[in-house]
């Protein structure tokens, strides 16, 4: 299983030509506690950068894109009853959606998880 | 009352010693007064009217609408309905009772001649279904609004029946894409820098497009080449807010604008801070297509109350065709006009794009804004928008020293100061300083919005207040940000002088309890 980055703060992992998308440590700690998420429905074809989720937080709602194209297997359901989970569990139990890959090659487009870090370290 | 403080709740006291102990038996504050819900004050049966029992019983063919329990409704007295009402009143804040510094809102005091006029019999007491030849003085006023707010933004036309600001922003926009299917093509992407206000993607959406974002530079302003290189066959246009949420003017707006039209497009422009620039700036000279103007941001009309808010949309050449019904127009003779469906094709409206709103518009808000035009004329409308900006730059060059101030360098702001939540002490925040202003007596900022900036604290003075009045705000402001930058702990729990301390809002947004269900609660 390989971990990729965007630059809009969401993590990717795939798993064979299914992936699990999510938000970063960095971007749930900028948001602040988060009050409510907004999961795309199964079967959708989304395409690249394509907004799919909304994560709200008291401060903001962020748009959550997706990182490479696919179509939606599922949203995180535990989030509907516990949207606190991106806050504790960013980058593990706080997932939000998961899709199947139309394009793996374009995989190779997003940031490996040392780049990602010196992304933000920069910001 | 057989439930005096039904709650249970009791102002709390710090005591030396750091313990909290509850103040008085009562509830009630000195003459800050505690008020529960008006269903914990219910008395069964009690009324303010006395209704005597009917001399006959219910005809038998309504017998089955008879109610089967009393309904859930509070009894109460009429002066502990009028008590309870003005209590809460005294818990709220308002304009009239000091500053109200909301960035991006333009909370500005509200002349008392407005209301006057706007209360004369012949404005206030008539009706939208009178004949029109009974309201000729209301549509000369209309008119004549009308007449202004062409000739100060440089606009073709106006649309008055927006009802607010998002409305108008729809007007706009089915305007657009009534421009755009009038001429068979097909554009549906719309596109919207980060400066812009964050209506206007809600309103871009609702209007059928697909938008798209625009990045902000470095200077808080769009980024001009992203934007143009975008530009091509399939954009119907841009939506700027100018001057733009960062409280700054966008410069290259004509040049912004001469793009878009050369590629097909049109330029939609967020007017919400028309007061910043009014009597200086005509939009209509920076090639802009459509905006709406806020009559109580810029023309002082009450922000709510009094029925329905006014959002007029003015209109360039390439646009005034298609805007919505009803319309007022002056004729070649002189008389005013009010166009409807009946009479679209001999006056030139055949193309419009339908109706917003039952009827013209908000007629409270006309005449109020009317009055205010009239009363500062053109001189004084620009010295309305010298002095918003004076008074925003007097504020950001006050506190620029303790708080940062992202685009201070760059140089002035143009009607409110955006300030960083950078240089305060770890573990200290922008709702910190916020909620510590509520101590000092004043309504906060607006925060964390334009999400540009981390922590952003956005300050909007307007030209209403004194110099005196701003050195008051500021010392606070100063206080504040100098104990958020020395880490003192007790900034971390204000509000402490209030009827309540601070709110837990992620619980509140997190499982939000909007109804009362007594005892089933």
């Amino acid at each position: 299983m390989t971990r990729y980055f965007t630059k809009e703060h969401e993590w990717i992992q795939v798993d064979g030509d299914t992936a699990t998308v999510g938000i970063t440590d960095f971007a749930q700690e900028s948001l602040g506690d988060i009050t409510f998420v907004e999961l795309p429905d199964a079967g959708r074809a989304v395409t690249a950068g394509e907004a799919v989720a909304v994560v709200e937080s008291v401060k903001a709602a962020s748009d959550v894109y997706a990182p490479v194209a696919g179509t939606i297997v599922e949203g995180n359901a535990a989030l509907d009853a516990e949207p606190e989970l991106v806050n504790t569990a960013a980058e593990t139990d706080g997932w939000l959606f998961k899709l199947t890959l139309t394009d793996a090659a374009a995989l190779g487009t997003l940031l490996d998880e040392a780049a990602y870090k010196a992304y933000i370290a920069e910001l | 009352m057989n439930a005096p403080n039904a709650s249970g709740w009791k102002p709390e006291m710090v005591a030396d010693d750091g313990s909290v102990q509850p103040m008085t038996v009562s509830g009630d504050k000195g003459l800050q007064l505690e008020e529960p819900l008006i269903f914990e004050l219910n008395r069964a049966g009690q009324t303010g009217v006395d209704i005597d029992a009917p001399k006959r019983g219910p005809v038998a063919g309504l017998l089955k609408f008879l109610r089967k329990a009393p309904a859930a409704l509070p009894g109460l007295t009429e002066p502990e309905v009028v008590r309870h009402y003005t209590r809460l009143s005294r818990q709220n804040y308002a304009i009239d009772l000091g500053p109200f510094p909301l960035g991006s809102c333009t909370m500005k005091h509200n002349p008392r001649l407005n209301e006057k006029v706007a209360r004369m019999p012949g404005f206030a007491d008539i009706h939208p279904l009178q004949p029109k030849h009974t309201v000729a003085g209301a549509f000369e006023a209309i008119a004549e609004l009308s007449d202004w707010l062409i000739g100060l933004t440089g606009m073709a036309a106006v649309a008055l029946s927006p009802k607010a600001g998002a409305h108008g922003e729809l007007c706009g926009l089915l305007c657009i894409r009534a421009a755009i299917e009038a001429k068979g093509e097909k554009r549906h992407i719309v596109l919207v820098p980060e400066s812009a206000h964050g209506t206007n993607p809600a309103t871009a959406a609702f209007a059928g497009f697909r938008v798209e974002s625009i990045p902000a530079t470095e200077d808080g302003r769009v980024d001009m080449e992203a934007l143009i290189s975008r530009l091509g066959p399939d954009v119907a246009g841009v939506m700027i807010t100018n001057p733009n949420t960062c409280g700054l003017f966008e410069r290259d707006l004509k040049k912004i604008s001469d793009a878009v039209h050369a590629s097909g497009g049109y330029v939609y422009c967020d007017g919400a801070n028309f007061n910043a620039i009014v009597g200086k700036v005509r939009p209509g000279d920076l090639g802009v297509d459509a905006m709406h103007i806020n009559l109580h941001k810029t023309f002082s009309t009450p922000h709510g109350g009094g029925g329905p808010g006014s959002g007029p949309v003015v209109l360039s050449e390439a646009l005034a065709p298609f805007a919505p019904l009803p319309f007022v127009q002056r004729e070649a003779d002189g008389r005013v006009h009010l166009v409807e469906e009946e009479e679209i094709a001999s006056t030139g409206h055949a193309q419009s794009f339908g109706r917003m709103a039952a009827f013209h518009g908000q007629m409270g808000m006309f005449t109020r804004a009317l009055t205010y035009i009239l009363s500062h004329g053109n001189d004084g409308l620009r010295q309305v928008s010298e002095d918003a900006v004076l008074n925003a730059n007097y504020i950001l060059r006050a506190l620029e020293d303790v708080l940062e101030a992202p685009f201070a360098k760059a140089g002035p702001c143009m009607h409110e100061a955006l300030f960083s939540d950078a240089g305060l002490a770890a573990g200290f925040s922008t709702l910190d300083i916020a909620k510590g202003l509520i101590d000092e007596g004043f309504h906060p900022m607006t925060v964390y919005f334009p999400l540009v900036v981390h922590g952003a604290m956005l300050i909007e003075p307007t030209e209403t207040e004194s110099r005196a009045g701003l050195d008051r705000f500021i010392a606070s402001m100063r206080s504040l940000a100098e104990r958020a930058r020395a880490g003192d702990e007790r900034l971390k729990t204000a509000p402490h002088f209030t009827p309540r301390r601070r709110l837990d809002e992620t619980l509140a947004a997190r499982k939000p309890v909007l109804v009362w269900k007594g005892d089933k609660a």
